[in-house]
C-alpha cells in the first residue's frame, strides 16, 4: 500500500521519529488527538523492546481504510533472541531483564487488537490495530467535501 | 440511509444514444428559448404550491442558476456541478423547512416543461422527437435522482449535525467558580460516552485552569465494570492535570455495585449530594469552613 | 539539550522543549539529581508541556527523579500533563503513585512553598 510507513529501529534515538511519524499518520487517517496519543504510546513501548532486547529491528505502519471504520496497523519486528512465553509477556510485571514488564500489557490496553507471534532465535513481531469507527454523518461529511 | 452502494449517485450520465449534432441542437434550443422555459418553469412551480416558504424572487434566482445547470448536464453528462449547487442549494433551504416531496416535485416539473416543449417542437418529425425523447429522459431521470439524492444526504448529514450538537450540550461542564467546575452526568453512560466526557472534563480543566472538580453521578441510574474503570480513570487523569476530583451522587446501590464490581475506589473522594460536594471543593480551594452538614470521606489517605 | 534547567529560589525548574529521546530523559534525571545536591534544592519543578508522549519509561524515569529528589529532601512537582497525555497514562495503568501534579508552574510553585513550609497536608 502506498502510504505504508517504515521505520528502521537501531537506537533509542530512533523512537521519536516512530512516535511522531505513528501520530501523524493517526491524524491523517482522522483519529482524535487522545487516540492518536494512545497509538504513539504504544508505538514507543514495542519500539523500545527492539532497541532493548532485540537490538534492532523496524517498524511498519499501515493505513487500513474500510467502508465503516479506519484503522492503524502497526507492526514491530526484529529478528532478535524471540520471546519463550508470548502468553505470559501479556502479564502483568513479565519481564527478564531489569525491566518492570509493563511495556506489553500497557501496549494492548491502548490498542484495539494486539498480537505476538515470535520464534526463539528467529525474532519477534507484536501487530497492532487501532480502529477508529465512521459513522453516517462522517459519512455524508465526505461526500460533501468530495466534489469538483 | 445509504445510498453511498445504491449507484444513483455517480457523477457520469450513462453515454448518451444520440448523435452529437442532434445532443447540439437540443442544447441550443434550450439554451435559446431559457427565458421562455424558465418562466414556464415557475408558473407550474407556483401552481402547484411549491416553495411556498421562498419568495418570487429567490426562486426565480435558484430556477436560473438550477436551469443552467441542468442544461450543462445534458450537454456534458457531468452531473458533478450540479450536484454541487444542487447541495448548497439544500443546505440554504433545508432550515426554512422546505421538504424532499418539494425538491423533487420541482425537479420532475423541470423535466416535465422540458420534455413537451421537445414534444412541441418535433412533433412533426415523430421520429427524430423518438430519438430525441429516448436520449432525452434517461439522462433527465439521472439529474433528477441527482438532485433528489443530494437533497435528502444533505438533511440526513444536517439532522445527524444537530444530533451531535446536542449530544455535546447535554452533558456541559460547569463552571460554579473560579477554579471549581461541576460534571453533571445524566443518563446513560457507556463507554463511548464516559470516554468523550472525560475528554471533555480534561479539557476544560485545562482552559478553566481548575483546580477542583466535582462529578455528579445523582442522575445515573445503573453503572457497570467497564463506566466504572472509567470513571476511576477520570478521577486520575484529572489528578495527573493537577485537579481533585470528589465524586457526589453515589447512590448506595451503585456504591454497592462497584464494591462487588471490586472497582479500586480508593482513590476517590467521595460525598454524599452535590451540596455537600460543593462545599468539599469549597474548602479544598480555600473560601470558606467546611460547612456542618457536609461529610466528607477519603476512602484511603 | 531539549530541557532548560533554571534556578528559582530554592527550586530548580526543568522545562522539557521537545520530545526526549530515553538518553535525554535519563541525562534529565542525573543532572536533575546532582544539582539537587549542589544547590540544596528544596523542590523541583518538571514542566511536560512539550511531551505528547509519556510512556512507561518517561513515566519511570519521572518516578525516579521525584524519588530520588526525595532523598535528598527535595520535593517534585510535574506540571504540563496534558489530557490525551493523562488519558494514556492512566489508561496504560501505570503506577503513578509518586508523581505529584499540579496544572502549571505557577501552580507548582505555590504547591512546594506550602509543602517547604512546613504544613505539608493536603496534595495535588
Ligand atoms: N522484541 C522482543 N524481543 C525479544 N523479547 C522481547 C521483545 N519484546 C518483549 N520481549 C520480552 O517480553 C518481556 C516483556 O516485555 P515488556 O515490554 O512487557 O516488559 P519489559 O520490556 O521487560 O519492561 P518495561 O517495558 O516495563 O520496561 C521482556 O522482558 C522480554 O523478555
Ligand atoms: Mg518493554
Amino acid at each position: 500500500m502506498e502510504d505504508e510507513v517504515r521505520i528502521p529501529i537501531t537506537s533509542d534515538a530512533d523512537l521519536v521519529p516512530a512516535r511522531a511519524e505513528g501520530r501523524a499518520l493517526a491524524n491523517s487517517l482522522g483519529f482524535s488527538r487522545t487516540d492518536a496519543t494512545l497509538i504513539a504510546t504504544a508505538i514507543s513501548e514495542v519500539a523500545r523492546n527492539i532497541v532493548v532486547h532485540a537490538g534492532c529491528g523496524e517498524i511498519l505502519m499501515r493505513p487500513q481504510r474500510e467502508h465503516d471504520r479506519y484503522g492503524l496497523v502497526i507492526i514491530a519486528r526484529d529478528a532478535g533472541p524471540g520471546i519463550r512465553e508470548t502468553e505470559a509477556v501479556l502479564e502483568r510485571g513479565y519481564t527478564s531483564r531489569a525491566g518492570l514488564g509493563l511495556g506489553l500489557p500497557g501496549a494492548r490496553r491502548l490498542m484495539d487488537e494486539f498480537h505476538i507471534v515470535s520464534e526463539l532465535g528467529k525474532g519477534t513481531t507484536v501487530t497492532m490495530t487501532k480502529w477508529r469507527f465512521r459513522d453516517e454523518l462522517e459519512r455524508l461529511r465526505d461526500k460533501r467535501h468530495r466534489r469538483g | 440511509m445509504d445510498f453511498e452502494n445504491s449507484g444513483v449517485a455517480q457523477p457520469r450520465l450513462p453515454a448518451p444514444a444520440i448523435e452529437t449534432s442532434l445532443l447540439h441542437e437540443l442544447i441550443a434550443y434550450l439554451r435559446e428559448n431559457r427565458t421562455n422555459l424558465r418562466e414556464q418553469w415557475v408558473r407550474r412551480i407556483t401552481d402547484t404550491r411549491l416553495l411556498r416558504v421562498m419568495t418570487p424572487e429567490e426562486i426565480f434566482s435558484e430556477v436560473t442558476a438550477v436551469y443552467e445547470n441542468y442544461v450543462d448536464a445534458l450537454e456534458t453528462g457531468s452531473v458533478e456541478t450540479l450536484q454541487a449547487y444542487a447541495r448548497d442549494l439544500s443546505e440554504r433551504i433545508i432550515p426554512r423547512g422546505v421538504e424532499t416531496h418539494e425538491v423533487l416535485g420541482i425537479v420532475l416539473l423541470l423535466r416535465d416543461v422540458l420534455a413537451r416543449a421537445l414534444f412541441v417542437k418535433y412533433q412533426h418529425d415523430t421520429d427524430l422527437l423518438t430519438r430525441i425523447l429516448d436520449a432525452y429522459e434517461p439522462a433527465a431521470n439521472r439529474i433528477a435522482v441527482t438532485v433528489g439524492v443530494s437533497f435528502v444526504e444533505e438533511r440526513e448529514r444536517v439532522i445527524r449535525e444537530q444530533q451531535e450538537a446536542i449530544r455535546e450540550l447535554s452533558t456541559p461542564v460547569l463552571q460554579v467558580r473560579e477554579r471549581l467546575l461541576i460534571l453533571p452526568i445524566i443518563g446513560v453512560l457507556d463507554s463511548p460516552r464516559a470516554r468523550q466526557l472525560t475528554e471533555q472534563l480534561l479539557s476544560a480543566i485545562q482552559s478553566n485552569r481548575a483546580k477542583v472538580v466535582v462529578i455528579d453521578i445523582t442522575g445515573v441510574a445503573t453503572i457497570d465494570v467497564t463506566v466504572a474503570n472509567h470513571l476511576v480513570q477520570a478521577v486520575e487523569a484529572s489528578r495527573l492535570m493537577g485537579a481533585s476530583a470528589i465524586i457526589t451522587g453515589l447512590s448506595s446501590k451503585i456504591a454497592q455495585t462497584l464494591v462487588d464490581l471490586g472497582v479500586d475506589l480508593s482513590m476517590m473522594k467521595t460525598v454524599g449530594d452535590l451540596q455537600g460536594g460543593l462545599e468539599e471543593a469549597e474548602r479544598v480551594l480555600g473560601y470558606r469552613p467546611m460547612a456542618k452538614g457536609a461529610s466528607a470521606s477519603e476512602a484511603a489517605g | 539539550m531539549s530541557v532548560a534547567i533554571l534556578r528559582e529560589r530554592d527550586y530548580l525548574i526543568a522545562s522539557i522543549q521537545s520530545d526526549l529521546t530515553d538518553a535525554e530523559v535519563l541525562e534529565l534525571r542525573d543532572t536533575l539529581s546532582e544539582r539537587v545536591g549542589r544547590y540544596r534544592a528544596r523542590g523541583i519543578v518538571v514542566d511536560v508541556t512539550a511531551l505528547d508522549v509519556i510512556d512507561s519509561f518517561v513515566a519511570r524515569s519521572l518516578g525516579s527523579i521525584a524519588v530520588t529528589a526525595r532523598l535528598r529532601g527535595a520535593e517534585t512537582v510535574i506540571v504540563g500533563i496534558q489530557p490525551d497525555v493523562a488519558i494514556a497514562m492512566v489508561q496504560f495503568d501505570l503506577d503513578l503513585e509518586p508523581l505529584r501534579t499540579a496544572l502549571d508552574l505557577d501552580e507548582a510553585l505555590t504547591l512546594l512553598d506550602r509543602r517547604t513550609q512546613g504544613d505539608g497536608e493536603d496534595g495535588g
